[in-house]
């Protein structure tokens, strides 16, 4: 063995130059980094497509789009923000940050890291590759039900194909983070000492791996149903459509904590940092989130209230819904509990870290008011859910995203990112992400349907409004850029390797940036 | 050079991840233009395959040179084993989403269906069922005589041998391991050969009752929700017992050149781990499936 340690460090930094290094990466800051890019690449593809959508609803009357085009936008709006910018930018800070958190020199399983990854563009150059096709892309909307997506063309097989490369690529993702967490801690790192982050990709990577194959399974039976002959979504055959409903949401929602818990994770990182003092109530917040999972898996037909389920079902799933309101609430009381007499700055990341807290509430709240039976007959489809899940996966998310990027950005690169800038992307995102959303609330509550490209005048005030907050939210984004790109430039002050005066953890006490190679040998944590 | 530092094992970059992905599209692409018959699909399904097949050679290749040049210590094997692991979870999870579907058309959208008059009146539901508009039931061993006609295939002929020959090959591969770990060759090769040889003969038996299901009773995967959760399920199922009896294969070639060692045999224990697991879900079917 010594033979070879000698060797490697010979070796130490050797690696492909050029695109080569890209293509064959097994190293995780590398793959971190095609995972980051790619993400913010498919939130601009997404973005302009939400913007067609906006325009098309800036007035009644069908102008901008044919609804046939419209509905195929709201489908790849949803598909890519979720799978191609959520999810992939999440797993791109695990890839940076849980190593360093945990004090490991790389993940457990590097090449089939690197496969994660590059599955990733192939799988969406044949989601996208639909839109070109004769009867054009995806219409049925992302949750795809049956019998609307087993019609449709050669679109809908390509979108079946991409979610099963998707499938593979998140699984096996999922595996690589949960070996790495279990098998490559540093010494002294147990599992109660791990820094939130941590613990929650822990879990959404169990969810990632338990929920997946199950949407796998359900994209399956809608193929074999639309080219071989099977009838499970077909009464005609003893098949029932709602069957698709109910393993599309058995995975359905636990995707959707998977797309928040990496969140919450980051926001226990933010939050302590900035108020200068230890989260409250660790174990709790562990305890909550392992809650929230569980729950996760028995909540799934709040989303099928309206198809005819008996009545204890309702009620089964209408209590199940509202106890995730309990852990939830626990998480949000520790963040408030730990800036309490901290003694706080507001830097960028500490405005998106808060305004995440303030504005996931909302979303949450809208959350309990949907899962009241009753009121969702009346809520049910319209965009009052539309507001419910921007609130929770753009100002909770994504949003939590950015203030990661601009809270990990100088470990990353060695530079500062301008804070004048920062901060007026902070405030131009809050505020027309709100002017945007908000009075969806009101649009869905008096009756104005999603995913109809034409409305009735009533609503015309409250969507123009709507649709002046998506272009300024949209334009906002590109300061985003502007300012990742100044970083990484290295123009800008020098980072220290402590970046934040209260931040705790092993990835601050490496340099900014780090070396290539991080705790090759393992530190030792008290 | 590959870095072996301590307890840590960090591979070089490697091209084959690409590949992979290059070959899976070409095999996705293809099988889109299959269903929607474009003509030249099967030749570009063929190249994805034959991509795939590559890497897996270049892929695997790697692997076992790391494996047998003793790169891989106990603390990599752990990760190797613990990855195993949750992938096997994960294929319950995609099995457990076809069951799901089974438990649910038949104990509850089935009677539904025949509750409800306003769709199709005087239907009976009951299970197997093709649904109101598929094929009638009839009893085993009575000739169809129409095309809509089926009859299932009972569970006391073929399923119940097929079960035994797999709980069989769990045994044989379990007493290979033991031979492996006393460090007897010969008998490591006559067990695992012997778990090869069942896991084909169960293939073989399977292809026959599929054959005599679509040719004798009627039975395809368009006979209803019956005909569509039995195919897909043990459609499924046989595709992984052909997956694992070839990773038993290789695995088998490998024992024959030498590989593994008594003490350091993850390829072969991960081998046998997904042979359990299929096996396991046989079990599942044949309960659920064919008996109950
Ligand atoms: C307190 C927590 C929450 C509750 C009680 C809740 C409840 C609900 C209910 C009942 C619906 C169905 C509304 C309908 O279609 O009529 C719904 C929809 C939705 N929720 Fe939540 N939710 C919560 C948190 C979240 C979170 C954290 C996310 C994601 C990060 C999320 C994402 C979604 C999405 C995407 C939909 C719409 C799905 C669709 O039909 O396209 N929710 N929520
Ligand atoms: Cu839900």
């Amino acid at each position: 063995m010594s033979a070879a340690h000698t060797e490697a460090h010979d070796h130490h930094d050797h690696r492909p130059s050029g695109i080569m290094r890209w293509l064959t990466t097994t190293n995780h800051k590398d793959i971190g980094t095609m995972y980051l890019i790619f993400s913010l690449t498919m939130f601009f593809v997404g973005g302009i497509m939400a913007l067609a959508i906006r325009a098309e609803l800036f007035q009644p009357g069908l102008q901008v789009v044919n609804p046939e085009l419209f509905n195929s936008l709201t489908t790849l709006h949803a598909l890519i923000m979720i799978f191609g910018a959520i999810m992939p930018g999440f797993v791109g800070f695990a890839n940076w940050l849980i190593p360093m958190m945990i004090g490991a020199p790389d993940m457990a399983l590097p090449r089939m890291n690197n496969w994660s990854f590059w599955i990733l563009p192939f799988a969406f150059a044949l989601l996208l590759g639909s839109l070109f096709t004769v009867g054009g892309g995806p219409a049925s909307g992302w949750t795809l039900y049956a019998p609307l997506s087993v019609q449709g063309g050669a679109g809908v097989d390509m979108t079946i194909l991409s979610i099963h490369m998707m499938g593979i690529s998140s699984v096996l993702g999922a595996i690589n983070i949960i070996v790495t967490i279990m098998n490559m801690r540093a010494p002294g790192m147990n599992l109660m000492k791990m820094p939130l982050f941590v613990w929650t990709w822990l879990i959404t990577a169990f969810l990632l791996i338990a929920a997946m194959p199950v949407l796998a399974g359900a994209v399956t039976m809608l193929l074999t149903d639309r080219h071989f002959g099977t009838a499970f979504f077909d009464p005609a055959g003893g098949g029932d459509p709602v069957l698709f409903q109910h393993i599309f949401w058995f995975f359905g929602h636990p995707e959707v904590y998977i797309l928040i818990l990496p969140a919450f994770g980051i926001i226990s990182q933010i939050v302590p940092t900035f108020s200068r003092k230890p989260l409250f109530g660790y174990d709790s917040m562990v305890f909550a989130t392992a809650g929230i999972a569980f729950l996760s898996f028995i909540v799934w037909a709040h989303h099928m209230f309206t198809v005819g389920m008996p009545l204890a079902g309702e009620l089964f799933f209408m209590y199940a819904t509202m106890l995730i309101a309990v852990p939830t609430g626990v998480k949000v009381f520790n963040w408030v509990a730990t800036m309490w007499r901290g003694s706080i700055t507001l830097e960028t990341p500490m405005l998106f870290a808060l305004a995440v807290v303030f504005l996931f509430t909302i979303g949450g709240l809208s959350g309990l008011m949907l899962a009241i039976v009753p009121a969702d007959f009346q809520y049910h489809d319209t965009y009052f859910v539309v507001a419910h899940f921007h609130y929770v996966l753009f100002s909770g998310s994504i949003m939590a995203m950015m203030g990661a990027t601009y809270y990990w950005l100088p470990k990353w690169t060695g530079r500062m990112y301008s804070e004048g800038l920062g901060k007026t992307h902070f405030w131009l995102t809050t505020i027309f992400f709100n002017v945007t959303f908000f009075p969806q609330h009101f649009l869905g509550l008096a009756g104005m349907p999603r995913r109809i490209p034409d409305y009735s005048v009533q609503f015309t005030e409250f969507n123009i409004i709507s649709s002046i907050g998506a272009f300024g939210l949209g334009l906002a984004q590109l300061l985003f850029v502007y300012i990742i790109i100044q970083a990484v430039r290295g123009k800008n002050e020098k980072a220290t390797a402590q970046v934040w005066e209260g931040a705790d953890g092993l990835e601050w006490t490496v340099d900014s940036p780090p070396p290539y190679h991080t705790f090759e040998t393992p530190p030792t944590v008290k | 050079m590959s870095a072996s530092n301590g307890d840590y094992f960090l591979p070089d970059p490697s091209p084959w991840p690409l590949v992979a992905s290059v070959g899976l599209f070409t095999l996705a692409g293809g099988f889109v233009m299959l269903v929607n018959e474009v003509n030249m699909a099967p030749w570009v399904m063929l190249a994805g395959g034959l991509i795939i097949a590559f890497m897996m050679f270049g892929w695997f290749g790697i692997v076992v040179l790391e494996s047998e040049a003793g790169k891989y210590n106990a603390h990599v094997d752990v990760s190797f084993r613990m990855g195993m692991l949750w992938f096997i979870f994960s294929e319950v999870m995609f099995f457990g989403g076809f069951f799901g579907a089974l438990f649910y058309l038949r104990n509850l959208s089935i009677p539904w269906l025949a509750e409800t008059d306003i769709l199709w009146m005087g239907y009976e539901g009951g299970w197997p069922t093709a649904g109101p508009m598929g094929a009638e039931l009839i009893a085993a061993d009575t000739p169809i005589s129409s095309p809509s006609q089926f009859s299932t295939i009972g569970a006391w002929g073929i399923p119940v041998w097929n079960t035994l020959i797999l709980l069989s090959s769990s045994v044989t591969v379990t007493i290979a391991h033991w031979e492996l770990k006393k460090n007897n060759r010969l008998g490591l090769i006559v067990w695992l050969a012997i778990t090869v040889l069942l896991g084909f003969l169960f293939l073989y038996l399977q292809g026959f009752e599929y054959a005599h299901a679509y040719a004798d009773l009627g039975l395809t995967l368009g006979t209803g929700v019956y005909g569509a959760t039995f195919f897909m399920l043990t459609g499924f199922h046989g595709f992984h017992v052909t997956i694992g009896a070839i990773i038993l294969l290789v695995i088998l070639i490998r024992c024959i050149r030498g590989h593994f060692k008594p003490d350091h045999h993850f390829g072969f224990e991960a081998a046998a781990w997904y042979w359990h697991f299929v096996d396991t879900v046989w079990v599942g079917l044949f309960i659920f499936v064919y008996v109950v």
